[in-house]
């Protein structure tokens, strides 16, 4: 650090390397599936948030522009974290953590707010955000560290690590579960059931824990601890017209509004399921449904592929990886990522329960844009320099 | 930091690069089941996906049509509309309210007087367990609140909207009847559509606002889809709110067609008031309980004049009938006004039936030359059958039966025909003469008119005998066994016959026996007819022997009179007669009003003028007064009007009916009236102008201009 302080220009000139040297070696594929995404996004997000009666998409773009803001930001973190050598990153790993658990805790205080039933908002000032979006930063970063490093030079995580990185968990889940946030929830146990299973941890360990995962998602349905509502959401999944005014509406309108975009879709700005306001939540959490009826297929289905390049971009990075640390926290968005596509578009498509998650890159969100970008700048940090040392 | 181990690869990693291989696997795999799903979404579910969006966005809103009127022949309404203003609420902006509308709806019931209570559930929607008050329609539609509202209050509603925020007056068509109580049957009404004729009718289901009417009955029931119009649709663009965001098509309504009808009001209100006058004169003597009389076009088959008494007045209708009011409509007590006694009532003809009997005598080998003897009584098969006051002839021709009514020289035809064909055990297929030739004058089916609920009458033989037998043997043969036990308490001998009486049809029920022969004859016994069954026969013989479908519509004209379409003469049958049997029977009918017994009801009609053929006719029903009957036709040499009149329980034909058809001859044609009953006239006696000039229904059509006015006929 020192070496720098005297020399400003040496500094630039030091940055401006670093920048050509990332571009050299950033992983393209990844970076512009992503940026696609966004573009995509983008386009729905405005599409779903303008007025249903006619009226010029160019009047209405103050969501739009809020969400173009919170990308410009996203992207700029995301490529500061990928000019940064993951090494360096991993020394705060702890620290990351430690503060988004603080922030979870926070929105258990007044300066929490609740949106849409969910304690789940701090808001400050005008400046409001969801900590636990963060959260899923530094919980992949977290057990990156716990798992990737274990104790005592073992050569793979033994079963000490595997409570530490249980601890770890635990903390974020319990706070992120009395918001409640089924949905985010759910990721934190996707990221960690996926971290562990890539981890090399003890098989016991990795089929103990796929086993507890399933029995407590068994016993959860089982002894009636979900909300009715919850319960409803799973019913409706089996039988989608069955209350299609309560329960069921929200499911069902998705699936007419995907259903009714066709082949090639209504065209941008001409849905009528989306005009009309027939999906809830539509820029967030239904956002799919927008690329099904105005995009048709053709374009959902290039939504969906473009999840998969960045997934398959994802785990090809964590296949590069010589030390399981960098590999894990790749494995850990992946599982992240992926878990969070799958769940969010198949419920558009009616094969998965109704939870409330963002799609990742598309959907409207300040904070949730901001997670994903920063944890595809760790990803495009770790892919540069593999490719540097290659 | 541990060193690198260049040659060992940690286990950990090995286990790392295979899952994540199985993972990249499962990437790939779940993804394509998500391309898969969209893929069914989209593609082979495209079609059911986009119907249910349409519903989903697009909500009709239905312009009802103006409903046609219902004209008589020269163009003077009988039934047409008047504007009511009707209040009525915004469903889904009202709904939308923060307290639900309830502060509008309170501040309307002030206005108009009405309990709060009864606007919010006339604001529900129906449901399966929402009943009535409540809104049957689309909550698209506006929701109906308050009907016939005062104008003064539906101004007060209009000009301060602000404060009735959602709530809107309109002008409404509703029915109205401004010729009161006359032709109330054949005109019909309208009562709200129910559940099962949304059901059951598209046009209606399609066109559904929520406080559609539907023709009950009479031609508003029969012509109910012309007279209904094209409703006009809006269809609108709507949000999950219910909210309208813009009009996405409009089509206007198409207004229902008038109907002209053959009906001359002029005729229809004299036949009322003939009716009545002469079913007053009847009483105190008879009963004289109910009565019909129908004025036919004889070349046509239009009719001219339906009257039914008693009769009601259609106003009732309006706004709703309570059940109350509705079952006192169908109670013995008020004489059943809604029953037209010209369509539905059943009565034995009597002698008016004769022409039918005549010819089935004629057409089986009894000379028209030839005479017959009209003794006082006759005995046949043991049983002795009376004339009428036990009065004889001697030796007459067929001509002169008809005339003076001689019964015995039926009698005879239908015992001689009944043995022809074996009697009670016929060998082979029986010809049943008698019966086929009453069939052939259209009697025992319905007539075809275009009105509701006919009824077919009856013509008994052989075969229905044994239906009927069929069909009450099980009963007939219990109560033979075990006789009347509830009767013999107070009764004993009663009990006996009756028991006996149903041995008898048990064992041998199924036997056509000479005296139901022979009562059939002259129309007793079981044989049963409507008055529009002897109008349509009378006018057949008068016409020459064509029987046409009576036809009360004559044209239906689009409102604004660009489109006629005549609805032309339908011809039914041929009388089975040959032409010197109906030449016969035409020159015996025309005798009746002159010389026979129908002579003391014209006494001073102008016969040179216009000649009247006619027969009267005595009906006995057990149990009851005789049944008074006249069918006609006029003029004889050049027939345009066939005339029926009954009158239940009215006497003789030739002391009550004729008169009342004499009375509507005299009105047709401007005769001073003379006879006992003088409805014509504007004191009751005339000389009154001709309703119809130079005894003929108008040829053309009453104009409708293009404004929708209506040219009256000028005659």
């Amino acid at each position: 650090m020192s070496t720098y302080l005297g020399a400003p220009r040496t500094r630039r000139a030091e940055l401006g390397r670093s920048a050509a040297g990332l571009a050299r070696r950033l992983d393209w594929t990844l970076a512009v599936s992503a940026a696609l995404l966004c573009v995509i996004g983008s386009l729905l997000v405005w599409s779903s948030t303008i007025p249903g009666d006619g009226s010029d998409p160019l009047e209405s773009t103050e969501h739009l522009r809020r969400h173009l803001f919170h990308l410009v930001v996203a992207w700029v973190l995301c490529l500061a974290v990928a000019s940064v050598d993951h090494r360096t990153v991993r020394a705060y790993a702890p620290i990351a953590y430690l503060v988004t658990v603080v922030l979870l805790a926070l929105v258990l205080t007044p300066l929490g707010e609740v949106i849409n039933g969910s304690r789940g908002w701090i808001v400050i000032g005008g400046f409001q955000f969801q900590p636990s979006e963060l959260a899923k930063v530094g919980l992949v970063l977290m057990l990156a560290t716990l798992l990737g490093e274990p104790r005592d030079g073992e050569a793979r995580p033994m079963t000490r690590d595997v409570l530490f990185c249980l601890l770890a968990l635990a903390v974020p889940l319990a706070l992120v579960m009395s918001q409640p946030d089924l949905g985010t929830t759910l990721v934190l146990g996707a990221i960690f059931l996926g971290m562990l299973t890539l981890s090399g941890a003890p098989v016991m360990w990795v089929v103990g824990m796929l086993a507890c995962g399933a029995a407590g998602a068994f016993c959860v349905w089982w002894f009636d601890m979900l909300e009715p509502y919850q319960v409803d959401r799973i019913s409706t999944l089996m039988n989608p017209t069955a209350d299609p005014q309560g329960a069921g509406y929200n499911s069902n309108q998705a699936l007419i509004a995907v259903g009714s975009g066709g082949f090639n879709g209504t065209g941008l700005f001409q849905g009528e399921q989306t005009h009309g306001r027939f999906v809830p939540e539509q820029h967030t959490d239904f956002i799919f449904t927008v690329a099904g009826e105005e995009l048709g297929f053709t374009g959902a289905v290039l939504v969906i592929g473009l999840f998969g390049l960045v997934l398959w971009r994802l785990l090809r990075t964590a296949q590069g990886c010589e030390k399981p640390y960098p590999r894990l926290l790749c494995v850990g968005v992946a599982a992240w990522f992926g878990f969070q596509a799958l769940i969010n578009i198949g419920m558009c498509l009616g094969v998965v329960p109704v939870t409330g998650l963002p799609l990742p890159f598309v959907s409207y969100g300040g904070t949730a844009s901001v997670a994903s970008m920063l944890a595809l700048g760790l990803v495009l940090g770790v892919n540069s320099r593999n490719r540097g040392f290659a | 930091m541990r060193a690198p181990v260049e040659d060992f690869e940690p286990p950990g990693r090995r286990l790392g690069r295979a899952g994540i291989v199985i993972a990249q696997v499962l990437v790939v795999t779940l993804f394509a089941v998500l391309a898969a799903r969209l893929w069914y979404l989209q593609v082979p579910m495209w079609d059911h996906y986009r119907e249910l969006a349409l519903a989903n966005h697009h909500q009709q809103l239905i312009v009802p049509a103006t409903r046609g009127q219902i004209l008589d022949a020269t163009g003077r309404p009988l039934v047409n509309n008047r504007a009511e203003l009707v209040v009525s609420g915004d469903y889904h902006e009202l709904t939308g309210m923060e307290d639900g509308g309830r502060k509008v709806l309170s501040d309307l019931s002030e206005v108009l007087d009405v309990p709060l209570e009864e606007l919010q559930q006339r604001m529900r929607l129906c449901g399966p367990e929402v009943s009535r008050p409540c809104w049957p329609g689309s909550p698209y539609q506006p929701v109906t609140l308050a009907e016939d509202v005062e104008p003064s209050v539906a101004l007060q509603i209009m000009e301060s909207s602000g404060d009735f925020p959602g709530i809107s007056a309109q002008a409404h068509a509703v029915r109205e009847y401004p010729q009161g109580e006359h032709g109330s049957q054949m005109l019909g009404y309208l009562q709200p559509v129910t559940q099962e004729e949304l059901e059951a009718r598209e046009d209606l289901r399609t066109q559904f606002t929520g406080i559609d009417q539907v023709g009950r009955d009479g031609v508003e029931a029969v012509y109910d889809a012309q007279l209904r119009g094209t409703a006009g649709k809006r269809v609108l663009g709507v949000n999950n709110h219910g909210e309208v965001m813009e009009v996405i098509s409009e089509t206007s309504p198409e207004p229902g067609m008038h109907l002209i009808t053959n009906i001359d009001l002029g005729v229809q209100k004299i036949a009322e008031e003939a009716l009545a006058e002469g079913m007053a004169n009847a009483r105190p003597r008879y009963k004289a309980d109910a009565g019909a009389a129908i004025v036919l076009d004889v070349r046509t088959g239009g009719v001219v004049a339906m009257a039914s008494l008693p009769t009601y007045d259609p106003a009732i209708w309006q706004g709703g009938i309570d059940q109350e009011t509705f079952d006192e409509m169908l109670s013995a007590e008020a004489g059943e006004p809604l029953l037209s006694r010209a369509v539905q009532g059943t009565y034995p003809p009597g002698s008016t039936f004769k022409v039918s009997s005549l010819s089935a005598a004629a057409e089986n080998g009894y000379s028209l030359r030839s005479t017959y003897a009209c003794p006082g009584s006759v005995n046949l098969a043991g049983q002795t059958y009376q004339n009428y006051a036990g009065q004889g002839h001697g030796p007459i021709s067929l001509h002169k039966a008809i005339v003076v009514s001689c019964n015995t020289v039926f009698y005879n035809f239908g015992y001689q025909m009944w043995k022809q064909d074996g009697g009670l055990y016929p060998e082979g297929e029986p010809k049943e003469a008698m019966a086929n030739m009453a069939r052939g004058f259209g009697f025992g089916s319905p007539t075809g008119i275009d009105l509701p609920y006919e009824t077919a009458g009856r013509i008994p033989d052989r075969e229905w005998k044994r239906t009927f037998w069929q069909q009450t043997r099980e009963n007939n043969c219990h109560r033979g066994e075990h006789g009347y036990p509830e009767v013999a308490k107070t009764d004993p001998s009663r009990a006996a016959y009756l028991k006996l009486l149903a041995y008898e049809q048990c064992v041998e029920g199924f036997q056509w026996r000479a005296n139901e022969a022979v009562n059939f004859s002259i129309g007793q016994g079981d044989v049963l007819v409507t008055p529009l069954q002897l109008a349509n026969a009378y006018a057949a013989i008068a016409n020459g022997g064509t029987l046409y479908e009576p036809r009360i519509g004559r044209a239906l004209v689009s409102a604004d009179g660009t489109k006629v379409e005549e609805i032309e003469p339908v011809v039914r049958g041929r009388l089975p007669v040959s032409d010197e049997t109906l030449e016969y029977l035409q020159k015996a009918l025309t005798a009746v009003p002159k010389e026979g017994t129908a002579r003391g009801a014209f006494a001073g009609f102008p016969q040179d003028k216009v000649s009247v053929a006619g027969k009267t006719g005595s009906a006995d029903v057990r149990g009851r007064q005789v049944s008074s009957w006249f069918a006609s036709y006029a003029p004889a040499d050049d027939p345009q009007f066939a005339i029926v009149v009954l009158v239940s329980q009215g006497g003789t034909g030739g002391m009550t009916s004729a008169p009342i058809a004499r009375a509507i001859y005299d009105g047709i044609y401007g005769f001073e009236g003379q006879g006992p009953v003088t409805a014509g006239g504007e004191d009751g006696s005339g000389p009154a102008k001709p309703l119809l000039p130079g005894g003929k229904p108008p040829e053309e059509l009453p104009a409708v201009r293009p404004d929708g006015s209506i040219d009256v006929l000028d005659r």
